[in-house]
């Protein structure tokens, strides 16, 4: 045990280095890829090449006759099913939902789908064979594009007789949480400000770096299933409910998983096929996916066209927001797919007072990759359309953008508020990060030079962006859950078991990969229960051991999976003050609790919670009437989701000669509450803000007209590298969360939701002078060399031709 | 993924290695660094029956001077090119194309020649090889023949190298104490050259008196841009954007996700002004 | 069927390998050496980096006959007596990791790159690790810890 003195006061908010990074710096990590077992057999998959097509017939004898294959199965060969990937969230109770199965016989709907297996003794193996199954494809015309579905000409899947899944709305005036946005309209255009724009998130490729990964071992009485998942309960129990195996009877495991971002947040037709065929076979399976499978068929994310209208008075006070969204759901609706666009509903309002609000969704199919979360799941498509909307309505009204934001945002004293599309924000302050990160950031500065440079005519102009956001985090309440169709709840579980040596085991339902739990849950139950960090062992991942979870998405796991652990952490000393009462022969009432003591108030007579483990170990001793032992268990719903905020401020420079963009600084200041471990917060704020930023400039997932994929390896789905992005400023402030014990919030995707808004705004910051109002992202330098040319043709005189050269 | 099965020789004379080209014939892929050809060969699209690998050739390997010219072996690495004085000295343009190329790790294992074999247009090697006036000696059954840059080069992915034939080195003319500049445009760093632009001057007191200007990915081969050579002779830094505008003018170029053709053109100008005024220092 | 005698981490191997193995497949399946990881098929993402003669290279583009009389260095040879690589310390140290699928191939390059540029700039380290993607990190803290490394080694 390390010496008292040697340890931080509290173990919350101190800069914990992480427990988990021995085994992941030196190589002995357990990823599903690594395990092999006895016999083990390797999977291929035959993959369909057309977006959509007719299976006129299949032969796999080749296959099946090439070395070492020992079997090639097609849907045909599992009568019974092989399990549904099941749509865990219908948006309305008429939605149209195609049955989704794991292997297709019929008709394929999407390029990737999967056609056939072929099982042999080697991977190697395996993908000969599978180059030899003969598939007959009769081409039938596909629909890619969610506006061209929208006009239900060509079908994706032409049984459904349309390609509208489901139609979602949210109305402030039906509502009754505000006013009606048609009469704000009419009253802006009549006299105010009205902006009218309309935004495209692209699609994107989730792209965690660990490709998906699957081993069944079906020898034992209990068939065991290792996945890289970021939901192995959820998981179990789908494949219960649509295998009609007995829930019991199946364990999922995550055992390392590396990188979801949402991506892993699927029940996939490759882990049902896996299943089936060590079934089928009685032998271990393996299936790891190759990067070009994984860009293709791990889901996609956002794809979504945006239209919004803003009414404002002229002084820039707004007064209502329309918001028309048409989603692009894929081929078919995965698990929450058709939930993510409408996420964004409570968030396009973001931190303004809006009078008036209305939300429209409609979510529509066609012949792609399906498409669900990837980080942060509808609060980016709204973040972004929002932030952008404010600067252009700074613009209109020719104030700086954060003089209008401040205009309209809700002012720290407003605070619990309640938003116009019902929702309660805990906490916030906006004022206190905006003139922290205007600190940072050296804003007027900046601003200085930008004037510098414009006046100068530098053939590389300088932009400033800015993105106040807020996002609700803590997937969630259940009860709200429920009022939405959602197919589960929104609790967590964890349970506490104090060992007699004094250890400590911590079993949480969250299932990390990669954000640090094991330090973090450490640390909050050393404080809470007076144990040494090192004395507490965080076990996750396996449905064996955390039989009770909810898994890992929507930043839940601190503020709803950790508030159960304290909870039962909670429990534990309210059980162990019996005992300590006991064995202190003293009145539980006269016992004081701290630094993992019980005391008996005026006396120096006392016993640690471990003493009184151990005690119930032996249980030689301990009251009438109770059973002995202290261990505890707690499941937590929460009543309401937490509202982080903050503000990003992104400074870029933008070559107008070539249309290069180069982010030239980022400052962002997030309020996130209480923050357990500042060295984990601040890693998981450079990822998120990496992958926002990526969406700005880098990503974009493109079918061409046949529905192919042409962003199909990492050639062309272009990620960035660390020479093409820079070191970031972070800093937080603090308005703590009334929604948990530990007043924390969801950090997980925050840099993600704020900082693609921040680079747009900054790229149109720096071309607003030469009539640029607008770049579809990805920015890439030929769209902003082109909008530069066009703004130059359609307004000659918004620009100083000579000073660009 | 994992390759298609192949045989696999490893040659260490250039004689054996011809020997079983002749033998494997259509069938046989030469193996350089590899670090095109393997992600080829995992993707599968294309399975040779036969691979040859010039890596046990050690009579391949080296920088030497041969009078005025530079002889680099074909399975020189772009790291041992980036570590030789010579190549700075006297072909600083080549030192700063491949510095551009891939990252490190490819840096490593990639070779001169593969890269000049496989004659991807949107590779490094080729242009700057083109501006230099570079020979290419490549041995064939009836001994070696030379075959200059510009003709060396015939399309997409194809070059004067026989199915007999391989390349075993790169002549170039040394360009002592020349400025040099290699402009490469893309979007991420790890990307292939969108355009690039290759740039070698030799100037007295300001003023231009001789330029050689390559462009990559400008069109199927790598090209030279003659005219803006002869037009920069005799000028100075001030005269370079009117000049170097039209260095794209006439080419053909790509377009695909990252731009089209006349976005190419438009770069090629931009880039090699800036190529040329780096190049002056 | 090719017969290869290679050093990995220190120890000869000889082994009957197909030529159309890659050095990563051999490295994983064959000698057990999980630690170094595949993660694309395009040689972008760098994962699977090892030392080859004290070089960085992507051991999914090179063929294990290739390797055949060198010498390989994998994250599971580059500790000492039981003692970390000041690389893997400055990792660890920095929080340079998440997932850590990545961290392997990151700290094989990081260490490569400082072989060739002891006291490198904030520039020079982000260019030396421009082909090992990471999804995690934003790449900050990567650079932080390399130069913690560097610094530490002065």
């Amino acid at each position: 045990m390390t010496a008292v003195e040697d340890r931080p006061a509290t173990e919350i908010g101190t800069r914990r280095l992480r427990k988990e990074d021995q085994r992941l710096i030196t190589g002995r990590t357990r990823w599903t890829d690594n395990i092999t077992l006895p016999g083990m057999v390797h999977l291929a998959m035959v993959r369909s090449p057309h977006a959509h097509a007719t299976i006129t017939g299949i032969d796999t004898s080749a296959a099946a006759q090439a070395a070492n294959v020992i079997a090639v199965y097609t849907a045909a060969d599992f009568p019974e099913g092989l399990g549904v990937c099941a749509n865990a969230w219908p948006i309305t109770p008429e939605q149209v939902t195609p049955d989704h199965l794991p292997m297709v016989g019929d008709r394929v709907a999407c390029a990737g789908e999967i056609v056939a297996v072929v099982v042999a003794r080697s991977a190697a193996e395996a993908q000969d064979a599978a180059e030899l199954v003969d598939v007959d494809f009769e081409e039938l015309p596909a629909v890619l594009d969610a506006m061209e579905a929208m006009k239900d000409e060509v079908l994706a899947h032409p049984s459904k007789g349309t390609n509208k899944s489901a139609f979602w709305q949210l109305d402030s005036a039906a509502a009754g949480t505000g006013g009606n946005v048609e009469e704000a309209i009419a009253a802006a255009r009549a006299d105010g400000i009205l902006i009218e724009r309309s935004y495209r998130q692209q699609r994107l490729i989730p792209a965690f770096m660990e490709p998906r990964s699957t081993v069944v071992d079906p020898t034992g009485e209990q068939v065991t299933m290792w996945t890289s998942t970021q939901i192995p309960h959820i998981l179990r129990f789908l494949i219960a409910a649509t295998t009609g195996m007995s829930e019991s009877k199946i364990r999922v495991i995550a055992p390392d998983v590396g990188g979801g971002f949402g991506g892993k947040l699927q029940t996939t037709p490759e882990e049902f096929i896996t299943l089936a065929v060590a079934r089928r076979l009685g032998k271990p399976a393996k299936y790891t996916e190759t990067r070009s499978e994984s860009l293709l068929s791990g889901h996609h994310g956002r794809d979504q066209y945006q239209k919004l209208t803003l009414a404002a008075t002229k002084d820039g006070t707004v007064t209502g927001l329309k918001v028309e969204l048409v989603a692009n759901l894929g081929a078919y609706i995965a698990i929450v797919g058709g939930g993510v666009p409408v996420l964004g509903a409570w968030m396009f309002n973001a931190i303004y007072k809006f009078p008036a609000y209305q939300f429209n969704c409609q979510t529509v199919l066609t012949n792609t990759t399906w498409v669900d979360a990837y980080r942060g799941a509808g609060r980016p498509e709204a973040t972004y359309a929002i932030e952008r909307l404010m600067d252009e309505l700074a613009a209109e009204v020719g104030v700086d953008p954060l003089t209008i934001r401040e205009k309209n945002w809700i002012r720290h004293d407003e605070f619990p508020f309640t938003s116009v599309a019902g929702m309660t924000y805990d906490s916030g302050n906006y004022e206190a990060a905006t003139a922290r990160a205007k600190e940072l950031f050296g804003y007027d500065e900046l601003r200085a030079e930008q004037a510098r440079r414009r006046a100068s005519g530098d053939p590389v102009q300088l932009g400033i962006g800015v993105s106040t956001f807020t996002e609700m985090c803590g997937l969630a309440p259940s009860r709200v859950l429920g009022s939405l169709s959602y197919g589960a709840g929104g609790w967590e579980h964890a349970s506490i078991r104090m060992l007699p040596t004094g250890k400590v085991e911590v079993v949480t339902g969250t299932s990390p990969h990669g954000q640090g739990h094991e330090t973090a849950w450490s640390q909050i139950v050393a404080d809470r229960l007076g144990v040494p960090f090192e004395d507490v062992e965080v076990l996750h991942g396996d449905t064996q051991i955390a039989y009770k979870g909810l898994d890992t998405y929507g930043s839940r796991s601190l503020v709803v999976g950790a508030e159960a652990v304290v909870r039962a952490a909670d429990k534990i000393i309210d059980k162990a003050k019996v005992f300590a009462a006991h064995l202190l022969e003293a009145s539980a009432d006269d016992l004081e609790w701290g630094a993992g003591r019980f005391h008996v108030k005026g006396t120096d007579k006392g016993v640690g919670i471990t003493e009184v483990a151990l005690a119930t170990f032996a249980s030689h001793n301990y009251p009438e009437g109770v059973e002995p032992g202290i261990d505890a268990d707690a499941t937590f719903d929460p009543d309401t989701f937490s509202f982080p905020h903050g503000t990003h401020l992104c400074a870029m420079e933008v070559d107008t000669e070539t249309g290069q963009s180069r982010m030239r600084s980022y400052v962002c200041v997030d309020d996130i509450g209480h923050i357990i471990n500042p060295l984990i917060v601040e890693g998981q704020v450079h990822g998120g803000l990496v992958q926002g930023i990526a969406q700005a400039l880098w990503e974009d997932a493109i079918f061409d007209d046949n529905g192919t994929l042409v962003t199909g390896s990492f050639v062309d789905y272009t990620l960035p590298s660390a020479a093409d992005t820079i070191s970031f400023v972070t800093e937080n402030t603090t308005s703590p969360s009334t929604t948990n014990t530990l007043g924390t919030k969801g950090v997980g995707e925050a840099g993600t939701i704020a900082s693609t808004p921040a680079v747009v705004n900054a790229i149109v910051d720096a071309l607003r002078p030469h009539g640029v109002h607008d770049i579809q992202m990805p920015c890439t330098p030929q769209r902003v060399w082109r909008a530069l040319q066009s703004a130059r043709s359609t307004h000659p005189g918004s620009t100083d031709e000579g000073s660009l050269q | 993924m994992i390759p298609a099965a192949f045989d696999y020789v490893a040659p260490t004379s250039v004689q054996e290695a011809l020997a079983v080209l002749a033998q494997a014939g259509d069938d046989a892929k030469v193996l350089g660094g590899g670090q095109s050809l393997l992600p080829i060969l995992r993707m599968r699209l294309n399975a040779p029956e036969t691979v040859i690998d010039l890596g046990r050739i050690d009579a391949l390997r080296g920088i030497s001077e041969d009078g005025d010219a530079l002889v680099i072996g074909a399975m020189t690495t772009y790291a041992e090119v980036l570590a030789s004085d010579l190549v700075r000295d006297h072909a600083l343009v080549l030192h700063k194309a491949v510095a551009t190329i891939a990252d490190p790790q490819i840096r490593h294992r990639g070779t001169v020649g593969g890269a000049l074999v496989h004659a991807d247009p949107a590779g490094d090697v080729g242009a700057p090889v083109l501006a230099l006036g570079g020979e290419l000696v490549i041995a064939g059954s009836g001994g070696e023949r030379r075959v200059a840059a510009a003709d060396f080069f015939e399309d997409l992915f194809t070059t004067a190298v026989g199915d007999d034939e391989l390349l075993v080195a790169v002549r170039i003319p040394k360009h002592t104490g020349w400025g040099a500049a290699y402009e490469k445009f893309v979007r991420v760093a790890q990307q292939w050259s969108i355009v690039a632009v290759a740039a070698t001057v030799r100037a007295e007191g300001g003023t231009i008196t001789q330029a050689r200007i390559g462009l990559t990915n400008m069109g199927s081969t790598p090209l030279r841009a003659t005219a803006v050579e002869d037009a920069l002779v005799g000028k100075g830094a001030g005269d370079l954007a009117a000049i170097c505008a039209s260095a794209g003018a006439g080419t053909n170029p790509p377009s695909d996700l990252n731009g089209d053709a006349d976005y190419r053109r438009h770069l090629a100008g931009v880039l090699t002004r800036r190529a040329v005024a780096a190049a002056l220092g | 069927m090719t017969r290869i005698n290679v050093t990995v981490d220190g120890v000869k191997y000889s082994d009957e390998v197909e030529p159309r193995t890659l050095l990563v497949h051999y490295l994983r399946e064959t000698l057990g050496k999980v630690g170094t990881v595949v993660g694309c098929d395009t040689s972008n993402c760098g994962a699977c980096t090892v030392h080859l003669d004290g070089r960085s290279v992507k051991s999914c583009n090179v063929l294990a006959v290739q390797a055949d009389g060198h010498e390989v260095t994998t994250i599971e040879g580059i500790g000492s007596g039981g003692e970390l690589h000041p690389m893997q310390k400055a990792f660890h140290e920095n929080h340079a990791l998440q997932c850590g699928f990545c961290t392997p191939g990151m700290i094989m390059q990081a260490i490569d790159l400082l072989k060739d540029n002891p006291d490198p700039s904030e520039h020079e380290i982000r260019e030396g690790l421009e082909g090992n993607l990471c999804r995690c990190t934003g790449y900050h803290n990567i650079v932080k810890a390399v130069a913690a490394a560097a610094k530490a080694g002065e």
